[in-house]
């Protein structure tokens, strides 16, 4: 469900393929039949933004099956590695009791106070900084639970304030009728998928979900895939070989630039970015703040303090709190939609795009393009000449003279970028292992590595600031920033830079074992407490480890943490840890030996007995209990309940996009997520529930044969000819409707903007019977844009500024939109191409 | 001989002639030097060979070694070689002044200097110590990044490292939400 | 085999008359996903140019045929709803629906191009594949009419007929072909014809014990390699009547036609030379 494995991630679709051979079964929940639906045993064809409301009915279908009560494999499970029996506060009131929304609401600031929605007897720490201003920030505390002892349970299941049975009466409305009215499938074909998902779990069956981008774009995605979650705890399935939810990335090392991250709110290694509107004056007090007591976040100030050591060298000392101070902090959303809006109003001055194509690839493209023509200047790194360096001139607001370059100041150096093969360097894969890629040859010209350009810029500046005693100049003179350089191009040793992030002593330099050697006193210093281990204390990379096996290959690349290939994967035991099954066996409690081994790196004490039961006082993981999988929270347990973490409920809850048809069938007085983040601005207007201006649904999607916004793939011959030109998916009944026949031109606008596609009548799309009447959906490929071979319009011209609360992300997999057959006025009117 | 071998069983009355080029046919990778790399589009990671003859890539395939791909690759994976080779590939520096109707080029150095000055003069020009409140905050919202999950990790961390750390950039962001 | 798919003789079912040593392709297209790593992969490999630029409207298929410079074509074929109009949920356990199939030369038994080709550029290798050499053709073009299933094609930059040479630079390196090579989900099978035939009617085998009642054997005597084609070192598992896929079903070679036609023309000219005998002794 919300992924296309098929087309977007083939090779890795051969293990499904191999899966198939021996027997498994194989469902494609998704409002298109792609190439993945072809090879699927059933294809279910629901409404674009209705994927919750069909997971919560799984979720209602399991707790409510005699199979699943019976058989005590999901008891055990549940009871032992979830917070099933943890009782909730009392006072909790769910969105059955509140027509929709949770206790904690408040409807001026639009945000929930999760203060209600404790664990039993809990205070909660941060309760102090509930009132913070900001929505951005979220306590490592928060995330994780922040617990002053041990939470109260009852292993009977049956007290109504438990987890358990507060999830059961807010599931209890997601009903196989309802998925039908809601969601546009059949009860018959939901049975189905609901009977083969459980039946394939227990004991010696695992089933495993995989989701992308279709899941996390919509502004309840976090809840889609808490909600996913959910289900698969109630199943058994996390842990577990063959279970699991896997996130099916998009870019080669989008996993590797969220561990390390390029992003705003994050410190590598997932430690928040310090926060002005936070207790975040001193290293202290966002220690304290930050730092849960119990769980593996415990040892957190180890990571910070090795990562300032590692950040500013000599310059961080006991005495300056590590140089603390020198970090920036930040006060608001400064993700990627709101940079946008940062750029357009003039906040945003000068911007670097270093393999990103905004232009093309930015919610609400016409105003991405706006923005970037307010910019005093613009440095794009790129291979081609893509549509965020062309803009200026090339763009259709140019071409149509609607904008002309003389009216455009923004100064543009596009710079020349070496790739993979002509730098060396490490990716992050979809299952967060580190692979190292060689250099085969020298980068042409002036083509250079991103290592390179932010060296010698990092060089220039410093020297630019040299003598600079303001805060400013001793900023970027403390940063460490001594690698040597070797080779023709004279590229940093990225050997150093590896023996940075993996961490190392600072008295002689040597690398360390792994994180547990990461100390908080200065004497280590650790670019990303998360990759240590990377490098070996001989200094061997082990991204460059390169031989595979026929079971977890853990001599191929390194994953972290600690070469873990399955998280939690203490929970593939049973509680008194052995095996579940035979067939399912993966790590397990050695009692001879007394330690966990398997065919694994465990995720767990290597020798912590699983009958361990913790003080109450214990603190880190001394207080997760020998059958608690789930080390990073503070309790050990999955949450079926999240007491804190989420800015939009405890508990999964199906809310309309931000743009739809129909009304939420669920919550009849709750259209959208109480919490979702919108920008109310002329430049970017939303449409009303069933806008009849606007009454299909869109989803925009990838293709097999193009990549992301094109820059690498559209310019590319051999992939260019492969699909050649941006198109649109319609039914046939709707193409009718319109006097639309396959191939024609056909325009698609919104309030924020229009575009030109070439008709792809198909029956792969279907119109749906949701609530009594027809919803018709079109589809939409990003990838095209003006420049390149392979061109068209471009898609996210259409789409709108919308945030998941949660995770800052967009909404493009559901809006709606209009559509006619013919091209946008004043379009060059090129001969139509069939 | 083998050949000869097998046109025996040709159906045709005359066998046809083997040309001295077919004769001495052979896979062109067979003298090559081979590094290992991974494929840079999807996040499935495959392993890719990159073999080189005199300085110059000349064929990209899968490595069968790997557990993840085992020799095979997608249509992008096997398009890399025209990635590295695309012919509209830019490898100068275009420099487009402000208001100019036109690309300029420029020099590697020139460029880097330039764009060094606009870093320093726009973050002077927007440079917080402290915010309202009187937090110390050490920041310039002035200046942004998009990109790095198609760069590497090494790069992204001396991204934000130079950037964040010894920038006080804040607005660093990649494709992760996009 | 299933009912829907006419078979010239049963018998004939995986019956090939590859020679010894004999190397082909199998492409089952049950596990073809339709990602085109073929195409691309051969065009990798072979170094052949962009051709044919163009949106068609035929599904995902924007390749169109197999070309001069296009020696890997992957053809998709749309079957999503049923004969009542209702768009499939339940299905065949591997590809169905969207049928997607990577066409390629076939390298014949006896294959049309080579027996039509005048200057001998068109030779049968030690593999048993049929390869045209670049330094010999002239570009005359006989081969292009005398393939019965439409592959070699004349190429507008060199004006010599090219066509896939089942990686005979490879082969001979010890190589297996770059389209086999790169086929993720191994739709895409390179090995010794008689091997990958005995795998191909275990697999078909094995697919209608699984409801896939429709899958066949495409490139034996039976259907695909007829006609005095006596077979294809190149062979498909496909589920649909070969002309969904714009294959033949009963192909022959010309040369056969040619023959059957100067016999024709013989026992006309024959029943001529009686007549006008017997007439000229009237």
């Amino acid at each position: 469900m919300g992924a296309n494995m098929a087309e977007n991630h083939p090779v890795g679709f051969r293990f499904v393929m191999q899966a198939k051979e021996r027997g498994a079964k194989l469902i494609h929940i998704d409002p298109r039949f792609s190439r993945t639906s072809a090879m699927a045993d059933l294809h279910v064809a629901l409404r674009a933004g209705s994927d919750l409301i069909l997971l919560g009915a799984l979720i209602n279908y399991v707790m409510s099956s005699e199979h699943w009560n019976r058989d005590p494999f999901f008891q055990e499970y549940l009871t032992h590695y979830t917070n099933a029996a943890t009782l909730i506060n009392p006072d909790f009131k769910d969105t059955e009791d509140l027509a929709g929304i949770f206790s904690g609401y408040d409807p001026e600031e639009r945000k929930y106070d999760p203060e209600a929605w404790r664990y039993a007897g809990q205070q909660g720490k941060s309760s102090a900084n509930q009132h913070h201003e900001s929505q951005d920030a979220m306590a490592r505390t928060e995330i994780v639970g922040q617990q002053d002892s041990i939470p109260e349970y009852d292993f009977t299941l049956q007290d109504p304030h438990c987890a358990f049975q507060i999830m059961k009466r807010h599931f209890a409305r997601y009903t196989p009728e309802m998925v039908e009215q809601a969601c546009g499938v059949p009860q018959a074909v939901f049975l189905q998928v609901a009977e083969a998902i459980l039946t394939n779990s227990g004991r010696d069956r695992t089933t495993s979900f995989a989701y992308a981008v279709a899941w996390t774009q919509h502004s309840i995605g976090t809840q889609i895939i808490s909600c996913c979650a959910l289900l698969q705890l109630l199943l058994g399935n996390i842990g577990r070989p063959g279970g699991g939810i896997l996130a099916l990335r998009g870019h080669a090392t989008i996993q590797g630039s969220t561990d390390i991250p390029t992003l705003y709110n994050l410190l590598p290694g997932y430690l928040p970015m310090p926060n002005a509107t936070q207790q975040h004056g001193s290293l202290a007090d966002y220690l304290e703040q930050e730092r849960p007591q119990k769980g593996a976040w415990y040892t957190m100030p180890n990571y910070v303090v090795s990562l300032l050591k590692a950040y500013y060298g000599d310059a961080a000392i006991p005495a300056n709190g590590f140089a603390y101070d020198l970090l920036p902090k930040i006060s608001a959303d400064y993700s990627f939609q709101p940079m946008l809006l940062m750029m357009k109003d003039g906040n945003l001055r000068g911007l670097f795009c270093m393999g990103q194509n905004p232009a093309v690839g930015g919610q609400n493209a016409v105003l991405a393009r706006q923005a970037l023509a307010n910019l005093d200047w613009l440095v794009v790194r790129d291979i081609h000449e893509i549509e965020t360096a062309a803009f200026w001139y090339d763009a259709p607001e140019v071409r149509r003279g609607d904008l002309r370059p003389q009216d455009i100041g923004t100064e543009i150096f596009l710079m020349p970028a070496a790739l993979a093969a002509e730098k060396e360097g490490s990716y992050t894969n979809t299952e967060r292992l580190i692979q190292w890629h060689d250099k085969a040859v020298e980068p042409r010209g002036d083509c250079r590595s991103e290592s390179w350009f932010v060296y010698h810029l990092g060089k220039r500046l410093k020297q630019l600031y040299q003598g600079d005693t303001s805060p400013r100049g001793r900023q970027i003179e403390a940063v460490t920033w001594d690698y040597p350089t070797a080779g023709a191009t004279q590229d940093p040793d990225l050997d150093m830079v590896v023996k940075e992030i993996n961490g190392y002593t600072v008295a002689d330099g040597k690398p360390i074992k792994n994180g547990t050697a990461l100390k908080d006193d200065g004497s280590t210093a650790c670019g990303c407490w998360l990759y240590s281990g990377i490098m070996t204390e001989d200094g061997h990379n082990r991204a460059r480890n390169r031989k595979g096996d026929e079971r977890a290959s853990l001599g191929w690349g390194f994953s972290w943490p600690s070469n873990q290939r399955i998280m939690y994967n203490r929970a593939s035991a049973d509680p008194a840890g052995k095996p579940w099954s035979e067939r399912k066996k993966w790590i397990w409690w050695d009692a001879e030996k007394e330690e966990w081994t398997g065919y694994d790196v465990p995720d767990f004490p290597e020798h912590k007995q699983p009958n361990y039961q913790p003080a109450p006082d214990a603190k880190g993981l001394d207080a997760i209990a020998g059958d608690a999988p789930f080390v990073n929270m503070a309790d050990g347990r999955g949450w079926l309940f999240a007491a804190s973490g989420l800015r939009d409920g405890p508990l999964p809850t199906h809310y309309e996009p931000v743009e739809t048809p129909v009304s939420n069938l669920l919550y009849p007085g709750q259209l959208h997520s109480p919490t979702v983040k919108l920008f109310h601005r002329s430049d970017n207007p939303y449409h009303e529930m069933a806008d009849p201006r606007f009454p299909y649904v869109i989803t925009t999607y990838r293709l097999t044969e193009q990549y992301t916004a094109g820059g690498m793939s559209r310019w590319v011959p051999w992939l260019a000819e492969l699909q050649p030109h941006g198109f649109i998916e319609i039914s046939p009944e709707l193409a009718a409707e319109h006097g639309i026949t396959n191939g024609d031109w056909v325009t698609v606008w919104t309030l924020r903007g229009e575009a030109e596609a070439l008709a792809l009548v198909t029956e792969r799309l279907q119109p749906l019977m949701i609530d009594g009447r027809t919803i018709h959906q079109v589809g939409m490929p990003w990838h095209f844009g003006f420049g390149g071979l392979a061109q068209g319009g471009i898609a996210n011209d259409l789409s709108a500024l919308v945030e998941d609360p949660n995770s800052l992300i967009h909404e493009a997999k559901a809006f709606t939109c209009n559509l006619r057959k013919g091209r946008i006025a004043g379009q060059s009117q090129g001969a139509r191409p069939l | 001989m083998k050949i000869f071998n097998q046109l025996k069983d040709h159906i045709g009355l005359v066998p046809n002639p083997i040309s001295d080029k077919t004769r001495q046919i052979h896979a062109r990778i067979n003298d090559a030097s081979m590094s290992i790399s991974v494929c840079p589009y999807c996040a499935v990671g495959c392993s890719q060979l990159v073999y080189t003859k005199d300085g110059k890539i000349i064929d990209i395939e899968g490595n069968y070694e790997s557990p993840i791909n085992g020799g095979t690759l997608c249509p992008k994976g096997a398009a890399t070689w025209g990635l590295l080779h695309s012919p509209t590939r830019i490898t100068t520096v275009k420099y487009r002044a402000p208001y100019s109707d036109h690309w300029e080029e420029r020099s590697l150095d020139w460029a880097m200097e330039r764009i060094a000055q606009r870093v320093k003069q726009t973050r002077d020009a927007h440079y917080e110590e402290r915010d309202e409140h009187g937090m110390t905050v050490n920041r310039t919202l002035a200046i942004g990044h998009f990109g790095g999950a198609t760069l590497d990790n090494e790069e992204n961390y001396l991204i934000k490292k130079l950037f964040t750390a010894g920038l006080g950039i804040v607005a660093v962001e990649n494709q992760a939400r996009i | 085999m299933s009912a829907t798919i006419p078979l010239i003789d049963k018998t004939m079912v995986g019956q090939h008359g590859a020679r010894p040593g004999a190397m082909g392709f199998l492409t089952d297209t049950t596990l073809c996903i339709g990602c085109k790593a073929c195409e691309v992969a051969c065009k990798q490999w072979n170094q052949l140019p962009m051709d044919n630029f163009g949106f068609t409207g035929h599904s995902y298929d924007n390749t169109g045929d197999l070309a001069a410079a296009t020696w890997r074509h992957v053809v998709f074929v749309e079957q999503i709803s049923d004969s009542t109009g209702q768009r499939a949920t339940a299905m065949a356990p591997f590809q169905s629906n969207w049928l997607m199939m990577s066409d390629v030369c076939k390298h014949c038994v006896n294959a049309g191009c080579l027996e039509a080709c005048p200057t001998g550029a068109i030779i049968r290798t030690e593999f048993d594949t049929v390869v045209i050499q670049q330094d010999i053709c002239n570009g005359c073009g006989y081969c292009i009419p005398a393939c019965p299933y439409g592959v070699p094609e004349l190429s507008a930059t060199d004006h010599q007929a090219h066509k896939c040479t089942l990686c005979y630079d490879r082969l001979d390196s010890g190589l297996e072909p770059a389209c086999a090579k790169a086929c993720p989900t191994d739709s895409i099978q390179f090995g010794p014809v008689t091997a990958l035939m005995e795998h191909a009617q275990t697999r078909v085998a094995d697919l209608q014990s699984r409801g896939v009642d429709s899958a066949y054997i495409y490139g034996d005597r039976a259907i695909g390699g007829t006609g005095g084609i006596d077979g294809n070192n190149a062979f498909f598992i496909l589920t649909a009547e070969p002309e969904v896929y714009n294959l033949p079903a009963y192909p022959e070679l010309p040369q056969d036609k040619v023959g059957r036609a100067f016999l024709t023309t013989f026992g006309a000219a024959l029943a001529l030379g009686v007549a006008a005998v017997v007439a000229l002794r009237g």
